[in-house]
C-alpha cells in the first residue's frame, strides 16, 4: 500500500492493494477526483473534468 | 507455430470495468496492449504499428476520440470490437432512433426539428411533459423534462444561444411514466448475457446519476426485442436499456456501444468481462481466418 499526498488538500491517501495507473480515486477528505498516474513512486493528477461526449 | 494473438484496448481511465476487462485478458493469457487514447496518435499514411493487433476494443470515455479512432482502425481492414458503424448508430440518439423505427423496434415516440421555432411546435404537438435529449451525450446528462410552455421556450432558447450547433438538433421524446426504473440489458453478439433492474425514484434511472441495481430474470420477449434492437444497430456488445411504457409494454430506449456494467456483473454475477474478451477473441480469431 503506497501513501501519497492529495494534489488539492494535502490529505495522506493511502492507494489500496490492486490499484492500477489511470485509475480515478477520491480523496476521502476534500472529496476531489484524482487520477493516478504512477504506482511507483505513487502520484497522483486532478483528474480530467467531465466533457459532454464521455459516456458508454 | 502460428503468431499468438495480439489484442488492443483503447481505454481513457481505468474503470472498474476497465480493470475486470484487463483481468479477464490476463487469466485467458492473452497478448494485449493497454492503448491510452489521450497518449496514442495515429499516422494516416502509416498503419504498419497498428497492424499487430487482431483485434481492437474500444473502451473509450470519449465518444468522439472512439469514433474516431475506430473509423481510422476500420479504414484500415482493422477488426474493432465495436464497428466504427456501430458507434455512429449508439452514439447518437437520433440515428438509433431512426434505425430502430427502420428496424420496426418498438421505441418511445420521438420528434425531431432544427430550429428553435419548430421544435416548439413540436413540443406543443405532444403537450406536456415532454424530455429534451442532447443527441449525443450519456449517464442522463442534459436531459431536460419539460413541464410546460414557459419552460419549453427557455430550454430551447439556452440551448441555441449556450449550447455547440449540436445542442440545435432538437431531439424531443414522450415522456413515459414508468414505474420508477427501466432495464438494463448486455448482449455480446447474438447471446443474451442478463439484465438487471434499474431502479430510482428520480425520473432519470441511469446508475451514474444513482440508480440501484437489482436482479432481473430475462424473459422471451426481453430476449427477443433486445436480440431484434441490436441487429438494428449492427450487433457487437451492447447495452440496451428498455423502458416499460404504459400503453406500448416494452420499448427500447437506448443502446450503447461502450457499455458501463458496473452495476450488472456483481448484481447479475454473470461474469461479463469475461465475456467480452471471449467475443474479443472470436472476432480477432475470424478475421485472421479471413487473411
Amino acid at each position: 500500500m503506497a501513501s501519497v499526498s492529495c494534489n488539492e488538500c494535502a490529505a495522506d491517501i493511502i492507494l489500496a492493494d490492486g490499484t492500477e495507473v489511470n485509475e480515478i480515486i477520491v480523496c476521502p477528505e476534500c472529496g476531489v477526483d484524482l487520477e493516478v498516474i504512477s504506482l511507483n513512486p505513487a502520484k497522483l493528477e486532478m483528474a480530467p473534468m467531465e466533457e459532454e461526449d464521455w459516456g458508454e | 507455430m502460428q503468431r499468438r494473438l495480439k489484442i488492443g484496448v483503447l481505454y481513457s481511465r481505468m474503470r472498474v470495468e476497465e480493470k475486470w476487462i484487463f483481468a479477464a485478458l490476463a487469466k485467458q493469457g492473452l497478448d494485449y496492449v493497454r492503448l491510452d487514447d489521450r497518449v496514442i496518435h495515429f499516422d494516416l499514411e502509416d498503419p504498419t504499428p497498428w497492424r499487430e493487433f487482431d483485434a481492437v476494443l474500444e473502451r473509450s470515455i470519449s465518444y468522439n476520440s472512439g469514433l474516431y479512432a475506430l473509423r481510422i482502425l476500420n479504414a484500415w481492414g482493422i477488426p474493432t470490437v465495436n464497428t466504427a458503424a456501430v458507434a455512429e448508430v449508439c452514439g447518437d440518439k437520433l440515428t438509433t432512433s431512426v434505425m430502430l423505427a427502420k428496424a420496426g423496434v418498438p421505441q418511445p415516440h420521438n420528434k425531431v426539428a432544427f430550429s428553435t421555432a419548430a421544435a416548439l411546435d413540436a413540443i406543443e404537438e405532444f403537450g406536456y411533459p415532454v424530455v429534451l435529449k442532447p443527441v449525443i451525450g450519456s449517464w442522463g446528462r442534459l436531459l431536460a423534462k419539460i413541464n410546460d410552455r414557459d419552460a419549453a421556450e427557455a430550454i430551447l432558447e439556452h440551448k441555441s444561444i449556450l449550447g455547440s450547433v449540436q445542442h440545435s438538433i432538437f431531439y424531443i421524446q414522450e415522456f413515459i411514466k414508468k414505474p420508477g426504473r427501466d432495464i438494463r440489458v448486455l448482449l455480446v453478439g447474438d447471446k443474451v448475457l442478463t439484465a438487471i433492474y434499474r431502479k430510482s425514484e428520480h425520473w432519470i434511472t441511469n446508475t451514474a446519476r444513482g440508480a440501484e441495481g437489482q436482479v432481473f430474470s430475462i424473459t422471451p420477449e426481453v430476449e427477443s426485442i433486445c436480440l431484434k434492437a441490436a441487429e438494428a444497430v449492427g450487433g457487437g456488445i451492447l447495452a440496451i436499456d428498455l423502458v416499460e411504457h404504459p400503453d406500448k409494454g416494452l420499448v427500447v430506449n437506448e443502446v450503447n456501444h461502450t457499455m458501463e456494467f458496473h452495476s450488472a456483473q456483481p448484481v447479475s454475477r454473470v461474469n461479463i468481462a469475461d465475456e467480452i474478451v471471449n467475443y474479443v477473441v472470436e472476432i480477432a480469431n475470424a478475421s485472421k481466418e479471413v487473411v
